[in-house]
């Protein structure tokens, strides 16, 4: 059995997507920036596209500028405010964050700005209040993700963003995660980063939301194309895919991912031992379990799990190029040898009961036959 | 990570997994903190290994690590077993990422510790 429960990495295409996509590709190839019909055609495409965005977020269509992934949505966020603003030199973040804000705060920051990286509480919730008592005039923008990529906490981005719209301080939120299922209200927050193919749309396009009225500067610069904002000819059918993808979650498909979180959740703790859920029970994704299995090292339980055809991730250090435990299961305080044996399982539409029986029994065994491996494990268990 | 077949194949089916009750001699080093704790158990007869077997928390290099070791070890007389360097490791196992190279590290300083403690039994 093939069972894809690594859905925060990347999904599946939905059929609807490719479908519209294979079209473009196909008929309505043409360059927006183009005279001739065929380039109109796209260009009518794109503004389609635009306006189902528009719509689906309750915006304006001048309010959504498409960039290539997420990470470059971050980017421009950040890059882009700190040009547009550049007398404001200080930046609050969390402890939390995506790596795309991370080392881009720490970029300005070799360039001279200070950046608050905020703590986060065993949850991965940030401290509101605290957050209030930093924020300074010179505050350019605080950053806070909505949904967390690893342990699937929810942040109240809502009180949050209103706290900075008092003080007159930008919100930023990376809503990677979160887009399509939880529900967002754009209200007080000034820019959101999201991505296509982490709700069924395709690779290599993102967007980046930006209020009316707030300056941004461009960091690709080129042939003026998403108002000045980001150059580069505009990938149509990703565009296409993505407004498409935007209603590949219907509310029952949330509901019943949700159930299916639950139940493995639940089955989890209660028929393995010495295990534990990472992130709060409820302010959590539809389809995040990130799970702790004590006394095991996540890489090899996750090649294991592997070879039984089930896709998962690991926090492991082992597993990261840089050999260094996830900075958001240090962040919540995980004891390092604890942090090696979190895995991540991220559901999707697609995943059945059938399957997660399957993964759950799987687990049993080979957690199990790790343990017994384990040096750590006490024998008396 | 790009693990080639052999190392896959040892982590997946581990021949030399358990303790030895009664070893010669025990080896254990390695910290949880870092993901990498191996236990190296010895058994020596008139100089040399006849059985070795190992327990490790780690991922998929440092256990194909530890079984390849024993593999490696069993039938070698103890000054033998002494000059394996890491890199005889690294070799048995074709090849290892290069930042899991550490794991046969890891292995040869279980095999010394697992040596010395033999020794030190033994006088």
């Amino acid at each position: 059995m093939k069972v894809y429960l690594d859905n925060g990495a990347t999904t599946r295409c939905d059929e609807k997507v490719i479908e519209r996509m294979k079209k473009i590709y196909l008929k309505n190839y043409g360059n927006p920036s183009s005279l001739h019909s065929l380039g109109r055609d796209a260009k009518k495409e794109v503004d389609r596209a635009r306006k189902e965005f528009a719509n689906y977020l309750k915006i304006s269509e001048e309010e959504i500028i498409f960039v290539a992934s997420g990470s470059e949505a971050d980017n421009l966020a950040i890059k882009g405010l700190s040009l547009a603003y550049p007398e404001k030199k200080h930046i609050i973040t969390s402890k939390i964050e995506h790596p795309a804000i991370l080392r881009t705060c720490e970029d300005l920051e070799r360039n001279g700005y200070e950046i608050t990286y905020l703590d986060v509480n065993k949850e991965g919730l940030i401290d509101i209040k605290k957050l209030k008592e930093l924020l300074r005039t010179d505050t350019l923008v605080v950053s806070i993700m909505h949904a967390n990529n690893e342990i699937g906490t929810i942040n109240d981005i809502e009180s949050i963003s209103k706290i900075c719209r008092e003080k007159n301080v930008f919100f930023h939120t990376d809503a990677v995660q979160s887009l399509g299922k939880v529900k967002l209200n754009l209200g007080n927050i000034d820019l959101a980063s999201f991505s296509a193919h982490k709700i069924h749309g395709p690779k290599g396009v993102g967007a980046l939301y930006i209020k009316k009225g707030i300056r941004l500067k461009s960091i690709i610069k080129g042939g003026g194309q998403e108002r000045g904002l980001r150059a580069g000819t505009e990938n149509v059918p990703g565009i296409v895919g993505f407004a498409e993808a935007l209603t590949s979650l219907s509310e029952k498909e949330i509901e019943r991912i949700t159930e299916l979180r639950d139940y493995f959740i639940e089955r989890v703790m209660k028929e393995i031992k010495e295990v534990h859920l990472n992130g709060p029970l409820k302010e959590r994704l539809c389809n995040n379990a990130s799970i702790s299995f004590h006394y095991v090292e996540g890489e090899g339980l996750l090649y294991h799990l592997d070879a039984k055809g089930i896709a998962v991730s690991t926090g492991s250090a082992c597993s990261s190029k840089s050999l260094q435990v996830s900075h958001v299961l240090r962040a919540i305080g995980l004891k390092h040898e604890i942090a090696h044996g979190t895995i991540r399982f991220t559901f999707s539409k697609y995943n059945t009961k059938k399957e997660i029986d399957y993964v759950i029994d799987s687990l049993k065994e080979i957690v199990t036959n790790l343990r017994k491996m384990s040096p750590l494990y006490p024998e008396e268990k | 990570m790009d693990y080639n077949e052999k190392v896959i194949k040892r982590f997946s089916k581990p021949k030399n997994v358990g303790e030895i009750k009664n070893a010669d001699g025990i080896g254990k080093v390695g910290n949880p903190r870092c993901g990498d704790v191996m236990e190296l158990f010895i058994k020596v007869k008139n100089n040399k290994i006849v059985d070795a077997k190992f327990r490790t928390f780690g991922c998929v290099a440092a256990i194909a690590t530890s079984d390849a070791l024993c593999d490696m070890v069993k039938g070698k007389t103890i000054e033998e077993a002494k000059k394996i360097t890491n890199q005889d490791i690294v070799n048995d196992l074709g090849t290892l990422p290069p930042i899991k190279v550490h794991c046969s590290v890891l292995g040869r300083e279980a095999l010394d510790a697992a040596i010395k403690d033999y020794e030190n039994k033994k006088n």
